[in-house]
């Protein structure tokens, strides 16, 4: 038990010098997309490997002195490049060796080499061209971020308080409980310009302000850790990656607003966040460090863990506690807001993950530092997931104000396979497109909603020519029909109509006055819609209407789709040059729709024809295409 | 009706929750994670305990999508459709699955019920896409192939 600020430091002041003391980490990266290229194995076999090998001779680079030799085998946060996975990390002293890609085969060689030995395995080194590279902070995609949430993540172990202590961790509460008031702790939040991460961007300092006014004196502090937009994993490799991070934060809340108890929700589909962060809870119970009169004082803290059930609305701040209170997930009519009553109608500070992850560095290193990134309307960093057709998937984090043509091409190698930039989808389903003509516009909160698309909680996918923008408009009009939780009107129908007409146009049955339905239902959802969900659904399809008309008169008036994505547009024809006349495609043909004589080219009837595909999948010669 | 094996396993869990209208949904995941379903009769007896309504309780239970009144098979399948697999080709997987196990939008399960295949907007892997989750596990960069052998796999331990 951890009962005064002075064990506190006794216990981080041990903590560090174990840290210190070994002179080699094994850090393999236990994000969940390593995970699922298989990195426990890979941790299994390190930590079989060096088991039983204190005192053992390793060798060093010459310059550097070391004086004990232990081996740790740690399981780190998202170390980032995703892709690559499995990602294991060789820290032997000041010195930091990448390996990507790393296989249960490869350990042995890497211990023996790198770990016992000092020779780097080139072939498991990140390349680019011809340039191997050997630090993680020589490789481009994570030299030019700036990490400030995702600063532990990848460096040490996920699942120790010890290391999180070691890292500085709890300096900030301490300084927090012991140094300020929890009026200057709140001004500090308010003065460093901290903006909500999860998307609406409201003023973070300004919410606990007007909970900690409340005439109610029982409050609470809530994470949403609900992450549902399709294609964003920021919060999730926070809550793996680090845990304690992001409990500090809503610790730092919770004494500002005198609340006792917080509440963090996870959606359903993260088991590993809920494993790390109950792991967290119950390092910090056994230590005193939550629960009644932390670190001897009359601060009382209890934090619980809510799980999702699976809906996408839970994301919306009065269906989060709605749903936390054990009902329906669905939004409530507002005022009043959340910070006057929220969870059990009691006034409640409810922020993201990535937004409290923020909290303990502003705290230890003041507004003015904060302020110093960023822009001036929107400081500090932001996470995005950037995925799709991008050449290095993964985790990042940078400055608000960069520009997408640093994210996208500086950090994430440009397209794949060197394929033509089309759009980068960016806020999710509640987002816009952004296309090339904004490759070189800052992006903050407010810059990039005058571009019809928000920031929101962070998701990039980037679009290459064979993406279909009217399909993809579809795609997220049917995820935010299927996900309307259904209690108001204009979302509940305007969205089922809006998705019919979708469809109607990749079907190839659009007309030209839909163009004008969709609009004018978009407008209305956008304006009546009871909750931020419902009035951002239509975004998707606002921005793809103003940025690719003209596919969309393609699907309508040519029945063309250039992408060669929609189905029922695309048109079979068969290369008569290639063609043997093998007769496959017209025994494989389910309508009979493709005829010809042996041994001459076929012909497909396209009025027959239903476009399955399974002539071109049997073809054995290549002589099947689809025309654009 | 269930065998009483049942009951005492959701007194259990209810203990474990508390008996207040809060732990609702806690105590139907774990029955859920349980049983791989949520049987009417252990939902009714929860919201008896609890001091809930049977209505209440239903109506919480069908608003969440996780939560199955059916029987689900042994390995429950969730093919990620979320915007990054979708843009690079999760759609095969899923048909291919469906082919496979004479599954579709409509029927989720096998008769042998061994297999359920659903639908998933996220699983927070977005940098492996197109990913799969086969019960709790993850699967990576997924091509209809890739699938199948997985359930080949899956078979072979029964």
């Amino acid at each position: 038990m951890i009962k005064t600020k002075e064990e506190l430091l006794d216990i981080r002041k041990s903590a560090e010098e174990e840290l210190a003391s070994y002179d080699c980490r094994i850090l393999v990266c236990s994000g969940t997309g390593c995970i699922a290229t298989g990195s426990n194995k890979i941790h299994e076999i390190f930590q079989e490997l060096t088991a039983g090998l204190d005192g053992i001779k390793l060798e060093f680079a010459p310059h550097d002195k070391h004086e004990h030799d232990k081996v740790g085998v740690k399981k780190t946060g998202c170390q980032g490049f995703c892709e690559l996975g499995p990602l294991v990390r060789i820290q032997k002293g000041d010195q930091v060796v990448q390996y990507v890609k790393v296989q249960p085969e490869d350990c042995r060689e890497i211990f023996e080499q790198t770990v016992l030995g000092d020779t780097v395995i080139q072939r498991l080194l990140y390349s680019k061209g011809d340039t191997h590279y050997t630090s993680p902070d020589e490789i481009p995609f994570i030299a030019k971020q700036t990490r400030i949430v995702l600063e532990n993540c990848g460096k040490v172990d996920a699942e120790s308080l010890d290391e999180y202590l070691a890292a500085g961790g709890f300096r900030a509460l301490t300084k927090a409980m012991f140094d300020m008031t929890r009026d200057e702790v709140i001004d500090e939040v308010d003065k460093s310009g901290l903006r909500g991460r999860g998307g609406g961007g409201f003023p973070c300092g300004r919410k606990w302000k007007q909970v900690a006014r409340q005439k109610e004196t029982e409050r609470f502090v809530v994470c949403n850790g609900d992450e549902g937009d399709p294609g964003a994993f920021m919060d999730g490799s926070v809550m793996e990656g680090d845990p304690f991070k992001l409990i500090e934060g809503m610790m730092i809340a919770g004494y500002a607003v005198k609340a006792e108890h917080g509440y963090i929700y996870v959606r359903a589909e993260y088991p590993n966040s809920v494993t790390r962060l109950r792991g967290a809870i119950a390092q910090l119970e056994e230590k005193g460090l939550l629960g009644d009169n932390i670190l001897g004082t009359d601060f009382n803290f209890h934090l619980h863990i809510n799980r999702g059930a699976g809906a996408f609305v839970c994301g919306e701040g009065s269906a989060l506690t709605a749903s936390i209170e054990g009902n329906r997930g669905m939004p409530r009519v507002k005022p009043p807001r959340t910070v006057e009553k929220g969870l059990w109608e009691k006034p409640t500070v409810l922020n993201n993950v990535e937004t409290y992850a923020n909290v303990p560095k502003i705290i230890l290193d003041g507004a003015d530092w904060f302020r110093s990134i960023g822009t001036a309307g929107s400081p500090g960093c932001k996470t995005f997931s950037l995925t799709g057709a991008i050449e290095n998937t993964g985790l990042i984090e940078v400055p608000m104000g960069s520009t997408l043509r640093e994210i996208i091409f500086d950090i994430g190698g440009g397209l794949k396979d060197g394929a033509e930039f089309k759009a980068v989808q960016i806020g999710g389903p509640s987002g816009g497109c952004l296309t090339e003509k904004h490759l070189d516009e800052p992006l903050d909160f407010d810059s990039v909603k005058k571009f019809n698309a928000i920031v929101g909680s962070g998701g990039m996918v980037v679009m290459d020519k064979n993406t279909c923008m009217v399909e993809v408009a579809r795609f997220f009009m049917s995820f935010t029909q299927r996900e309307s939780c259904g209690k108001c009107v204009p979302c509940r129908e305007g969205t089922k109509r809006m998705l019919d007409i979708l469809e109607k146009i990749v079907n190839g049955n659009g007309e030209m006055e839909d163009l004008d339905k969709l609009e004018e239902l978009a407008t209305m959802i956008q304006s009546m819609a009871l909750c931020g969900l419902g009035k951002s659904a239509p975004l998707p399809v606002l921005s793809t209407l103003s940025t690719f008309r003209d596919e969309y008169i393609e699907h309508i008036v040519d029945k063309k789709c250039r992408a060669k994505t929609c189905t029922a547009l695309r048109k079979y024809v068969i290369n008569p040059e290639l063609c043997k006349g093998c007769s496959k495609c017209a025994k494989n043909c389910p309508v009979n729709a493709i005829s010809g004589k042996v041994k001459e080219p076929f012909t497909i009837d396209s009025t027959k024809c239903i476009k399955c595909g399974a002539c071109k999948d049997n073809c054995a010669f290549g002589a099947i295409y689809v025309e654009a | 009706m269930l065998d009483k094996s049942y009951y005492d396993k959701t007194d259990e869990i209810i203990e474990h929750y508390g008996r207040k209208a809060s732990s609702l949904i806690p105590i139907m995941q774990d029955i859920q994670a349980e049983y791989r379903y949520l049987p009417g009769e252990l939902l009714t007896y929860v919201a008896k305990e609890i001091g809930i309504t049977e209505t209440k309780a239903y109506s919480v239970a069908t608003f969440y999508e996780n939560f199955s009144f059916e029987a689900k098979g042994k390995y429950v399948i969730k093919v990620c459709d979320g915007t990054a697999c979708h843009v690079r080709k999760s759609t095969p997987v899923l048909e291919a699955l469906w082919k496979e196990l004479g599954l579709s939008k409509k029927k989720h399960t096998t008769d042998d019920m061994l297999f359920t295949v659903e639908t998933v907007s996220c699983l927070g892997a977005c940098g492996l896409a197109p990913t799969m989750m086969v019960n709790e596990d993850v699967y990576p960069a997924m091509t209809p192939e890739k699938a199948l052998a997985v359930i080949e796999e899956l078979r072979g331990k029964g």
